[in-house]
């Protein structure tokens, strides 16, 4: 790749952090608990709560396994649960 | 106790007994706030805290409540001192004696949280004194030795404690804090008489000046600087005789009495200089370091003399001064040493927060030896750029 | 004189795991300094602190590059060769992680290994996986530089009423379920 000299500070490559990468928890969401409210997705810092066909759901790949939407569904449908260690 | 910088800063201001604060969060100050509310919240400072929404505010209010005769405090960095131009410059032709840390931040542009010096050096003609520390110990002490110089009436000027972001603001080890009876015994109440918002005698302050009376003020302005280095040495002394501790005043020398090259530095990196020059010595290198204190008033006649017996100079710059090609310390002090005809090189460094190592200061020392016996040298190199 | 440099992320109280080791030591009648560096003030993102001890005054204002020890505070850490840069040769690993010592890749620098589960416990004591206080009863099991009691005396300064028991009984199990493994 031709390296650009730059003048000033300017970033022109995007470079997608996969955060999900930093967690030590993740939430489950039960499906049959879940019924679409969309409390999680309101309340995510992260904007990482997406529409699964059953129910509303962390995206792995940015959730940071905050645990917030644990905490704020009226149904209880989140659990967290230990991430993996790899 | 063990401290970082920021609360070293509040502890500093505590003990000093300003009656009002008034800040601004902006990293690597804020925790310097969230310390002075809640020691204000706790009772153990006895003042008001004015929420302000923006740094310039935060020293317009204390512009008031300095002209009604009252001992104020505040701190910001980076951008809060940009944005807090305006009401800074008055400060000091208003001949405010107040006094502000600034926890230095490098550059608003590259995008930067971390220390620098360039923000506070960028102000150093705004007409403030400037004192720029090396440990948290040092923090304290000076701002209760700066409102003693700022309050002084041979100087009545505000000013700036300067502590290197994140080096010190963030840092934290162990320091004495001096009991409050021998700080009101070193330092007395604030009597303001030169300027003040009172109904007993009405004056209008900073009207409108013509061209001829401008240049007397900033004429005596100019001369409370000169004033203030012989306050800045004496207050030192002062402070050492009552709390044991000494900091050199304008500047401190580090074994500089038989040194052959001599370092100048500033801030957080002449701590790191000092353990180089042990090390320099030990292999048998006269070297010694010269620790600049005052940025302004510029300590033109105890640099000359610390300075004189020298064969090269090396300055560490941890800042850049545009339109040089060089530092801004190598700038003044290549000004204040117009005499001497040695080599003075420059080692630019520690810019955007990136480190100043042992290694960095090896490198300094050997090229400012190798210009002293061979005569050629560079005149500025960068650290990270080789 | 002896470096420590930790590695943690964001909202894992890895600055404050620095500051209260500073207290410790500081309690014994060391002299000791701790320099944190982060990026981004954000939950996750990579958080460094710089500390060193001495019987000297310390006067050095410098990042550590030859840590006689590096404490890890998050298991995904190890997977990043920035964390093992400069390790002194035969220098002393506190690491954070559930797996066994015979699946961890550890560079031939290291002399020394003391790991926890501590997730595991903090998450158990604490109901958040938050290591600081277990890593450092981790730290004090593996390397001996400070006292237990001084260490847990600087929790009980730094926290207040349930919250400081918590993290005192975190920093126990933490000293006591550290396995220390020699890697020669």
């Amino acid at each position: 790749m031709e390296r650009r000299r730059f003048l000033c500070p300017v970033a022109t490559e995007p470079y997608i952090v996969a955060t999900g990468e930093w967690r030590a928890q993740r939430p489950v969401t039960d499906p049959k608990k879940c019924v679409k409210c969309a409390t999680c997705w309101l309340y995510c810092p992260t904007q990482s709560i997406r529409h699964y066909h059953t129910h509303l759901g962390a995206d792995l790949q940015y959730c940071k396994g905050c645990g917030i939407c644990a905490n704020e569904c009226p149904r209880h449908a989140i659990t967290m649960v230990l991430e993996e260690e790899d | 106790m063990v401290v970082d910088g920021n609360k070293a800063a509040a502890l500093g201001a505590v003990l000093s007994r300003p009656i009002m604060v008034a800040a601004y969060p902006i990293t690597p100050q804020t925790p310097l706030v969230e310390y002075l509310s809640q020691y204000i919240s706790d009772g153990l400072l006895d003042a008001d805290l004015v929420e302000v929404e923006s740094e310039h505010s935060a020293l317009s209010v204390l512009h008031g409540a300095c002209l009604s005769g009252a001992r104020v405090f505040t701190g910001t960095s980076g951008q809060g001192l940009a944005f807090m131009y305006e009401p800074y410059i008055r400060t000091a032709s208003l001949r405010l004696p107040i006094v502000m840390v600034i926890a230095t931040r490098d550059g608003i542009s590259p995008q930067c949280v971390w220390g620098g010096q360039q923000d506070a050096m960028g102000v150093r003609d705004g007409g403030w004194i400037q004192i720029y520390v090396e440990d948290n110990q040092e923090i304290l002490d000076s701002i209760i030795m700066a409102y003693r110089i700022g309050e002084d009436p041979e100087v009545l000027l505000p000013v700036n404690v300067c502590y290197d972001g994140f080096y010190l603001s963030h840092m934290s080890e162990a320091i004495r804090i001096p009991d409050q009876e021998l700080v009101d015994r070193f330092l007395p109440p604030y009597r303001s008489t030169h300027v003040r918002l009172d109904p007993e005698i009405p004056m209008a302050v900073d009207p409108l000046t013509p061209g001829l009376l401008f240049t007397q003020y900033r004429h005596g302005h100019l001369e409370a600087h000169e004033k203030a280095k012989a306050v800045i040495d004496r207050v030192d002394g002062e402070f050492e005789s009552i709390f044991g501790r000494s900091y050199g005043g304008l500047i401190e020398n580090y074994r500089m009495e038989d040194a052959e090259i001599a370092l100048v530095a500033m801030g957080s990196p002449c701590g790191t200089g000092k353990v180089s020059v042990d090390r320099a010595r030990e292999k048998g290198i006269k070297v010694g370091l010269v620790k600049i204190r005052s940025l302004r008033p510029f300590p033109v006649e105890r640099l000359s003399d610390s300075l004189k017996k020298v064969k090269a100079i090396g300055v560490i710059d941890k800042n850049v001064c545009f339109g040089w090609g060089t530092g801004i310390l190598f700038v003044e002090l290549g000004s204040a040493l117009r005499g001497l005809s040695i080599p003075v090189l420059d080692f630019i460094g520690g810019l955007g927060g990136s480190d100043i190592t042992f290694d960095h200061f090896d490198l300094a020392i050997h090229k400012t030896l190798m210009a002293a016996e061979k005569g050629a040298f560079e005149r500025v190199h960068w650290f990270g750029i080789d | 004189m002896k470096e420590i440099r930790f590695h943690g992320r964001g909202g894992q109280g890895t600055v404050l795991a620095s500051v209260i080791l500073v207290k410790a030591f500081t309690k014994e009648k060391k002299y000791s300094s701790a320099i944190p560096y982060f990026g981004f003030e954000r939950r996750g993102a990579p958080v460094m602190a710089y500390l060193r001890f001495d019987d000297h005054p310390l006067r050095e204002k410098t990042q550590v590059y030859s840590p006689d020890c590096v404490v890890v505070m998050d298991p995904a850490l190890k997977r990043s060769p920035e964390v093992f840069r400069g390790i002194k040769q035969g220098g002393i690993l506190i690491l954070s992680t559930r797996k066994p010592v015979e699946e961890l890749n550890l560079p031939p620098a290291v002399g020394k290994i003391g790991y926890v589960d501590a997730i595991a416990i903090s998450l158990d004591i604490l109901k958040s996986p938050i290591t600081n206080s277990c890593m450092l009863g981790a730290f004090v099991a593996t390397t001996g530089w400070v006292t237990l009691d001084s260490v847990l005396k600087s929790i009980q300064e730094t926290w207040a009423g349930e919250m400081a028991e918590k993290n005192v009984k975190a920093a126990l199990a933490g000293y006591e379920k550290t396995r220390i493994f020699k890697n020669n």
